[in-house]
């Protein structure tokens, strides 16, 4: 009993990670129809960078944080204006083979700028809390935490402040915002930037547990892919759902099935779900 | 008519020329390593083409490309490692169980479209992967499979040295490019670029299109798998990493620097940028820092690649010789697809 408690405290951890991330290429995916390869690879710059601020300059894990937020949302808008944005116009698989190209570029310089090595952001919160007989390190609560806070935020942007919620009227009707006054590209960027602030947040938080190194974005950008299909791609609510059924499947099928197809699991959910519905189980109208 | 017969000309002697040029590498090769380069470029290009049938014809982004490599690589590789078949039974074991399980991977995959597609390859693609890493007891998992035999000789034909194991690469990638180019003139071909332009046009003209897309990512992944069991046969040595999404990613990077939908375009492209690779050894780990910047500049600027750019410019002087000339030979008609197509299936 209590294996299946902590087993799923390890898989709501997993699942606040994944869904950080799956947000952000929902978000990008709803406004642009961009499915972002390189998001995963911005999770990675995120979590360098609260590495860094926090080895290099000893800063404090929460301000960190804060600039490897600041950072990643620039490196956001850059991405978009170099790449996604020009390439507005092109078909959707020369817009996939771009972010691919963006994606194997920053997996490329993180390698020569700071090597392929494993490293791993210092652990401030590693006390064991013991809760009704499981036994938990803070670090993952304060995952779990942090998710929960970065979602409500989320939400709240989105739909209570007006900037915010130019985001959704987009996703929604991308003629009908800008018929009414919304400026695409501002849009577009803002965009990026929260998507890009989102992942940066997942990396710090999850930095301290799992390990940065520069191909740390590939998997998770793959299981992002497989939680956004199986929620309907652009859907917000399909993502955190998705994200926090991934997450506890994964750790419960290691733990009772086979820790070693653990990463197996993910796809074969996803090649389960569209072989029997090939448009993904919460999909918003056609296709 | 006089027009089709120069055209068909000119083809032979490109074709001619490069199998000549081919043939004569290991003689005027100044070093034998540019010899294993040459060969190894040979074994991608041939994948390089069956990912040309796909993204370039059909228009469908399969990433699941790698995943049918080292399948083909693996299959190959345990039937003559563990069951000490020859390699002349291996290679076709390999192509067929590729195509097998391509086919059945495009029954389920072809129900999705758009973004879908090439998520749900990029999932089977990481599958195959996967599996053959954790397999332990079957494929050796992560340290793979060593001591792969040489392939079997044929009669007094031995594939010992390096340079008859270039002739034997050699042979498949002309026997690759051979079958694909007929392809491509052919009705099938055709059919697969009605499909890739419009598929609610083409089904509207009674084109199956689930069949012939079925067909196009079975021929691919075929010779995919032939890819990968020359691969086993020649490296000798596997492990995970050929079955790795990244490697679909370079296969990419090779079709769209040579030009996608051109039957020169993966062999251009592979041998170029593989190359280059060689060249930049040193920094052989960062070459994506150039290629990845590389791929999206050539999606935004050049879609056609190297050998689309070079028709586009043959294409313009030729016009303004035209108009030099005030010749009055009309500009070689496009393809009409939909007429051509119409009754197929």
């Amino acid at each position: 009993m209590n294996l299946l408690i902590q087993q799923t405290v390890n898989g709501l951890t997993l699942g606040s990670i994944y869904c950080l991330v799956a947000l952000g290429l929902t978000l990008i995916y709803g406004i642009m129809e961009v499915p972002n390869f390189a998001h995963g690879h911005l999770y990675m710059v995120g979590g360098y960078v609260t590495f860094f601020m926090m080895t290099l300059y000893g800063l404090n894990y929460w301000v960190s944080a804060i600039i490897s937020g600041i950072v990643l949302a620039v490196l956001g808008i850059l991405l978009e204006r170099l790449v996604f944005n020009p390439m507005r116009n092109s078909p959707s698989s020369n817009k996939f083979i771009a972010a691919v190209g963006a994606m194997l570029f920053l997996e490329a310089s993180a390698r020569v700028l700071w090597g392929s090595d494993f490293r791993s952001i210092p652990a401030i919160y590693d006390n064991v809390v013991v809760m009704g007989g499981v036994r938990l390190t803070e670090q993952r609560l304060i995952i779990i935490a942090g998710a929960v806070i970065l979602m409500v935020a989320l939400y709240v942007f989105i739909k209570h402040t007006m900037i915010g919620s130019t985001i959704e009227a987009m996703a929604q009707n991308r003629d009908g915002a800008s018929l009414v006054g919304i400026d695409v590209n501002r849009v577009a960027m803002l965009t990026f930037a929260v998507a890009s602030i989102l992942a940066s947040a997942a990396a710090s938080l999850a930095g301290p547990i799992f390990l940065v190194y520069p191909g740390m974005g590939s998997l998770i950008i793959m299981k992002a892919f497989v939680i956004i299909v199986i929620g309907g791609m652009g859907s917000i609510p399909g993502a955190v759902l998705g994200s926090f059924i991934l997450g506890l499947t994964e750790s419960l099928g290691a733990t009772y099935l086979s820790s070693n197809y653990k990463d197996v699991v993910a796809f074969a959910i996803l090649v389960l779900i569209l072989s029997i519905k090939p448009s993904g189980l919460f999909a918003k109208g056609a296709r | 008519m006089l027009d089709g017969m120069k055209k068909s000309n000119a083809k032979l002697i490109a074709y001619g020329g490069f199998l000549a040029v081919a043939i004569a590498f290991p003689f005027i090769s100044p070093n034998r390593y540019y010899l294993t380069v040459v060969t190894l470029g040979f074994i991608y290009a041939i994948a390089v083409y069956g990912l040309n049938l796909i993204v370039g014809y059909l228009g469908q982004l399969s990433l699941a490309q790698a995943g049918f490599f080292g399948l083909g690589a693996y299959v190959s590789g345990l039937l003559s490692l563990k069951l000490h078949l020859s390699f002349w039974i291996s290679l076709p074991m390999a192509a067929v169980v590729t195509t097998l399980v391509a086919l059945l991977v495009g029954l389920i995959s072809f129900r999705t479209r758009g973004h879908y597609f090439v998520i749900f390859t990029l999932c089977i693609g990481v599958i195959i992967n996967l599996v053959i890493e954790k397999w332990d007891d079957l494929t050796g998992g992560v340290r793979g499979l060593i001591g792969i035999p040489r392939p079997t000789s044929i009669g007094p034909i031995d594939f010992i040295s390096l340079e008859s194991q270039y002739y034997l690469v050699l042979f498949f990638l002309s026997l690759t490019i051979f079958v694909m180019s007929q392809i491509a003139s052919s009705l099938v071909g055709r059919t697969f670029k009605s499909i890739r332009n419009s598929e609610e046009l083409a089904a509207t003209l009674g084109i199956n299109v689930m069949r012939n897309k079925l067909l196009a990512f079975g021929i691919a992944a075929f010779f995919t798998g032939i890819a990968g069991a020359l691969f086993a046969g020649y490296i000798r040595f596997i492990g995970p990493d050929i079955s790795n999404p990244h490697l679909t990613f370079e296969f990419l990077l090779f079709l769209l620097i040579g030009g996608q939908a051109t039957i020169a375009g993966p062999l251009v492209g592979t041998l170029i940028a593989t190359g280059l690779t060689e060249s930049l050894q040193f920094m052989q780990e960062y070459r994506m820092v150039v290629f990845g910047a590389l791929l999206i500049i050539i999606v935004k600027f050049f879609p056609g690649g190297l050998v689309g750019a070079a028709m586009k410019l043959k294409t313009k002087i030729e016009k303004r010789m035209n108009k030099a000339n005030k010749s009055v030979n009309a500009p070689s008609k496009g393809e009409n697809h939909a007429a051509k197509n119409r009754g197929f299936n």
